[in-house]
């Protein structure tokens, strides 16, 4: 890259906007991933008992099932969140940043 | 079922055959299965068409850019079909849904710890790979660092992390399919590498994508169908499946809760990290992010992926407890009905399920993806293993970046042939032995090597060469010595007695990735030579072009 392009566009408000915001997305992002996955865990670690319970009375069918696959869910709706502001704020900003820029 | 241990029970679900039956059987033994005439037929179609698939891919594959990526022309739907295809290899169809019907709830928690890597890939990697990035990941890492000693130590990183998974994948085809085929275990590993050899070196890239999206669908769609014909007979209620199944399951209730696999804390996070950030770090999936054209299809792929997997996962659930209603209950399918062992050994539960649901045609077609699996899996690790000696060994360190393209194609080649040789050579050594420990080394590798430099070259900018050669070879190094001297390997593969292992936790990965990041912190903060200067005056760059895709292979044209 041309290092008057690298001053352009890190001059530019819209990159350091995309920047901040990329960035911090991606990582709260990560990290309610991590706390949802790792609270999974735990709980199966040290509370069993809770993952134990019926979730009715004449149910044989246990908290944990519905939990474990609400995880699963929960991976698939984070990445469909980070793609749908993805490809409307950050594309939206990227965009203007190049046309101006080239 | 006693004593099986929570290395048993992972290596079970990634590589479930070869680690279930080296360790001593308490699943059963291997047995040869009859000639299974629909099977065979069906799986001589699926390698016509995929021969047919390589043909056309091969008039298509003329430059490195379409042997190593596809030509970039990828779309995201695609990919994401293909790296789920990667993921759903026969040895987690078979593993994962034997382990539901033997454990119930604990098959679910390997499900999840699988797939739980993805949206870490999605939020940190994937874009910025692809912006950054041509062929393989190591472009990415050397993109402002010292080409020759970072290349060096990323293609060790990645091949030690491909040969790895390979040769396990080899040992658990060759079992699978004297299982399924009742071939000779040699033949059938030799039918695997030459059918690999010849997707690879001929069709590229291109070849290997669509052999794994047509299995990908394959498997998918026979899935459903399991699962479907499952709910049907139940009435599509939950309640009746799973009443039914703690009804005749010998643990009864049990099975509908965590049973006694994840207790030890320390084990438990570092067996997760070592999957999640394995998963960011294996070159093979790692390389499918070039063949996309930019980042948002990039990101479309890791949606797709991650949406296909899962739904996977859930369908294996329901295939696991349908097995345990279904096939546990059926003299038909039962070696010795006193003791519950399975004709076939303990991986046969999906197997056995499709003949139950389907017939022998079903069963034929299940086994057929089943093999079809094996071979689009190991055609992808082999590409990005050739990949790895001829783009960033060949090209890059030993020419310095001045090959020209036809003998770059050319080492791939050669590349893509003494990689199969050598894994038709490994997989039928290590018949007799446990490899499974190996696949959790290469996903420990992945971890602790590849993942820590990948991710500070992207992110930190004062990542310097040093910190990330010194910091990559401490990761390599400690993840591989740590398993050596952990019990698994110091233990059950060494013989040492039981308890003399130097370290007792089977999963190092928590402390081989913290050794590797802290390494590459230090070596980095107290680099203070010229060359330090340089890397780090090339962040501000490379970051533009990460974040906006400026300058990005294949992207834009300014």
């Amino acid at each position: 890259m041309q290092p008057d392009m690298v001053s352009k566009v890190k001059q530019h408000p819209k990159y350091r906007e995309l920047l901040a915001k990329r960035t911090a997305f991606s990582w709260i992002l990560t990290f309610v991933m991590c706390a949802i996955y790792y609270g999974f865990i735990l709980l199966v670690a040290f509370r069993k008992d809770v993952l134990k319970t019926p979730i009715a009375d004449n149910s044989v069918i246990t908290i944990g099932i519905p939990l474990g696959v609400l995880v699963i869910l929960s991976a698939f709706i984070l990445t469909g969140i980070y793609t749908w502001r993805a490809n409307g704020t950050f594309d939206d900003l990227t965009r203007e940043i190049k046309k101006d820029v080239q | 079922m006693r004593n099986i241990t929570l290395f048993g029970l992972i290596s079970a679900l990634l590589l479930s055959v070869s680690t279930v039956f080296g360790a001593g059987g308490d699943l059963g033994q291997v047995q040869k299965q009859g000639v299974n005439l629909s099977a065979i037929l069906m799986f001589l179609v699926f390698v016509g068409g995929t021969l047919g698939i390589t043909y056309w891919a091969a008039k298509r594959t003329k430059t490195a850019k379409d042997f190593y990526t596809a030509g970039g022309g990828i779309t995201g739907f695609q990919n994401g079909l293909a790296i789920a295809g990667d993921f759903m290899s026969a040895a987690s169809f078979l593993g994962f849904s034997a382990m539901v019907y033997n454990k119930g709830y604990d098959g679910l928690i390997f499900s999840i710890s699988g797939l739980v890597g993805w949206p870490i890939v999605m939020f940190l990697m994937a874009e910025q790979l692809r912006n950054l990035g041509k062929y393989t990941f190591a472009d990415v890492v050397t993109y402002r660092l010292e080409p020759t000693p970072i290349r060096s130590m990323a293609a060790c990183g990645s091949l030690v992390t491909v040969l790895l998974y390979l040769i396990a994948q080899m040992v658990g085809a060759g079992q699978l399919i004297q299982l399924l085929f009742g071939l000779e275990y040699y033949i059938a590993v030799i039918l695997v590498g030459v059918l690999m050899i010849l997707y690879v070196t001929f069709g590229g890239m291109l070849a290997t994508t669509w052999v794994q999206i047509t299995k990908a669908v394959l498997l998918l769609s026979g899935a459903t169908f399991m699962a479907f014909m499952v709910m049907y007979k139940y009435g599509f209620s939950f309640e009746a499946l799973f009443t039914q199944a703690t009804t005749v399951h010998k643990d009864k209730l049990a099975i509908l809760a965590p049973g006694g696999l994840v207790s030890d804390p320390i084990s438990t996070i570092s067996m997760g990290l070592g999957w999640m950030f394995g998963t960011a770090g294996l070159p093979h999936i790692l390389m499918r992010f070039f063949t996309v054209s930019d980042a948002k299809e990039a990101r479309k792929s890791v949606l797709y992926a991650t949406g296909f997997i899962g739904y996977f996962y859930l369908l294996i659930f329901v295939i696991g407890f349908g097995a345990i209603v279904m096939v546990s209950t059926n003299p038909e399918y039962l070696a010795d009905a006193a003791k519950g062992t399975l004709k076939g050994g303990g991986n046969m539960p999906a197997v056995h399920l499709a003949h139950a649901v389907g017939g022998d045609i079903f069963l034929g077609f299940i086994s057929a993806v089943a093999f079809a699996t094996i071979l689009a899996v190991v055609s992808g690790l082999t590409l990005a293993g050739a990949t790895s000696v001829s783009h960033d060994l060949y090209a890059n360190v030993f020419r310095r970046g001045r090959a020209n393209e036809a003998d770059e194609m050319k080492v791939s080649k050669y590349a893509t042939f003494a990689l199969g040789i050598l894994a038709i050579i490994l997989g039928i050594q290590f018949e007799k032995q446990n490899v499974g420990f190996m696949v959790f080394l290469a996903f420990n590798v992945a971890a602790s090597a590849n993942f820590p430099v990948l991710l500070l070259s992207v992110y930190w900018s004062k990542l310097t060469t040093r910190g990330a050669f010194l910091g990559g070879f401490v990761g390599l190094i400690s993840a591989v010595v740590l398993m050596i001297i952990g019990p698994t390997i110091w233990e059950e593969t060494l013989g040492f007695p039981k308890g003399s292992a130097p370290i007792q936790y089977k999963y190092p990965t928590i402390f081989s990735m913290t050794l590797g990041f802290i390494a590459i912190w230090f070596f980095s903060i107290t680099d203070k030579s010229a060359r330090a200067q340089v890397d780090k005056d090339a962040f501000e760059a490379q970051n533009i072009r990460c974040q906006t895709g400026i300058g990005a292979e294949g992207a834009v044209s300014h």
